[in-house]
């Protein structure tokens, strides 16, 4: 048995004259939480239809937990828990009819109350689907994915469309499925998102990636730095990608100047820079 | 879990979600019964009236519990999502379609023996005089009208137009195939198009099963025209099946 819970290589996928992802590679270690971040349209979803089985590649090869999903086999079914961006349930069933129902699908189901629980819906178990809020159906998604006990996890889009607080309840339920030894792969538009739960992330634009790290290395390897100070009530920004020359040019001339460099900031490389920098439209290819 | 637990699961979650649905269970129901005790106490209450109108609402029954509910209902699924993500689930696709079709068989025996057995209590119509054409005729109009069904909610682009769609189909079929008065008095045109439709042959088979009781070998020719539309059916059913609601 290989070590990567997902291993996907030079994955390609076209539609008709579109190709929507262009030779991704990467793979996302057991018990890892890899986050896919990038603009809509990257081919984030498309990558993670094909490792769910829901479509067919044109090239490259992909194995998850050691099979090929192209095969659609009910063994790997059972060790995989999807959350689609968007799909509901029997908007007629409630909660803990739904979480049960689908607890019978497999071999080795969690507990489905607790399954519940774990996502914070004790409170609507008795609640029909179709009456819950956005929020509470997606950790309802949530729920449905978990109840088989997967060892894998794919979230699309987990948070979408959530308020400030229904996200970091969805985060909360996310860092408790890595303390559950789960693999996570997750895709996501959010830097804060992939910032806050991802072990690793890859950027993905233009069906390729351009990026791959830990997100607290990525940052650094951008190498803009901001450094700011306050020039009476004015602020002052440069960007520079040897802030140790700049600043010793600042400060010289400051003192020179017989000035103090008031309010002054220097800052390090965000993911969001990287990101910024990485996705932006302009560059030429 | 086996599959055929699995089936018999998913069989009886349609059950309770068909009950928790009032106009599912109103048209699947209530409707056919409401028309057959509204035309039986007035326009056709004259006992060779009733010989046409028993069999004719039982093939509409077999008709709306299958067409008209595997179309709404596969079009509702697919627009929720809640059919790709049964995809994504070790249930087999074999195991979730027979408790979803079982259910819509279920309906349409309900419906049919509730005709039969109203027409029998309220209004003298004798007892079907071959129960086993009867349920021949019923399973193979279930296969064809549920499978046709299927196939048409390929081409309905969403939940909302599904009622036009159904309906530009259903109310003409009714019509033409002879539920109401016989289809014989039609104009030879019209007849036409009815003899090419499944649905009159269906109710010309219970007509047989219930008043004539000739037998099966008799309406061999309209178990044929019927047993033809479900292979078109089950091919065009399978053939467009999407399980998203991508294009």
């Amino acid at each position: 048995m290989s070590a990567a819970a997902i291993e996907v290589s030079d994955l390609r996928k076209s539609y008709g004259e579109v190709e929507a992802v262009r030779g991704v590679s990467f793979d996302v270690a057991r018990g890892e939480v890899f986050g896919l971040l990038g603009p809509n349209g990257a081919g984030k979803t498309t990558t993670v239809e094909i490792l769910e089985g829901y479509r067919r590649r044109t090239g490259g090869d992909v194995r998850v937990l050691g099979q090929d999903p192209q095969d659609g086999s009910r063994e790997l079914k059972e060790r995989v828990g999807i959350v689609l961006q968007g799909s509901g349930f029997y908007p007629r069933l409630t909660v803990g009819e739904a979480v049960a129902h689908m607890a019978k699908a497999y071999p080795h189901p969690r507990d489905p109350r607790e399954t519940i629980a774990l996502v914070g819906l004790e409170p609507q178990a008795d609640t029909r689907a179709g009456r819950l809020s956005g929020g509470q159906q997606r950790r309802l998604d949530l729920a449905l994915a978990l109840v088989g006990d997967p060892d894998l996890v794919f979230l699309d889009e987990p948070t979408t469309g959530f308020d400030p607080a229904a996200r970091r309840g969805a985060w909360d339920v996310i860092r408790t499925l890595r303390e559950l030894d789960k693999t996570v792969l997750l895709t996501t538009h959010y830097l804060d998102e992939a910032q806050a739960l991802a072990d690793r992330v890859a950027i993905v634009k233009d069906g390729r990636i351009v990026a791959e790290g830990p997100p607290t290395e990525l940052g650094p390897a951008s190498g803009t730095y901001r450094v700011s100070y306050l020039s009476g009530d004015r602020r002052v920004e440069h960007q520079t990608d040897d802030p140790t020359d700049l600043l010793h040019r600042l400060t010289g001339d400051a003192l020179a100047r017989g000035e103090r460099l008031e309010g002054i900031e220097v800052a390090r490389p965000t993911l969001e820079d990287v990101y910024l920098e990485l996705t932006a439209e302009d560059e030429p290819e | 879990m086996s599959s055929a637990a699995l089936a018999w699961q998913q069989f009886r979650l349609e059950r309770k979600l068909f009950w928790r649905n009032p106009s599912a269970a109103f048209f699947g129901f209530v409707l056919p019964m409401v028309l057959l005790l509204l035309l039986a106490s007035t326009v056709a209450s004259d006992p060779e009236d009733l010989d046409i109108l028993i069999p004719g609402i039982a093939g509409m029954s077999v008709m709306g519990t299958t067409f008209n509910s595997m179309a709404y209902s596969l079009t509702f699924l697919r627009e929720q999502g809640i059919l790709k993500r049964l995809r994504g689930t070790p249930v087999p696709a074999p195991a979730y379609f027979a408790g979803f079709l079982g259910n819509a068989v279920a309906n349409a025996f309900v419906q049919v023996g509730l005709v039969v057995l109203v027409g029998h209590l309220l209004y003298d119509v004798t007892w079907p005089r071959d129960w086993f054409e009867l349920v021949v005729f019923t399973i193979v109009g279930v296969v064809a009208f549920g499978s046709l069904g299927i196939a048409l909610s390929h081409f309905i682009p969403n939940f909302d137009s599904a009622p036009a769609y159904v309906n530009a189909i259903f109310l003409p079929a009714i019509l033409i195939s002879g539920v109401f008065y016989s289809a014989e008095s039609l104009p030879a045109s019209i007849s036409g198009v009815a003899e090419a439709l499944p649905l009159k042959h269906v109710i010309d088979g219970f007509s047989d099963a219930i008043i004539d009781g000739r037998g099966l070998g008799h309406e061999f020719g309209a178990l044929a025209v019927v047993a033809a539309w479900g292979a078109v059916g089950l091919f065009l059913a399978i053939r467009g099946f999407r399980w998203d609601d991508e294009r």
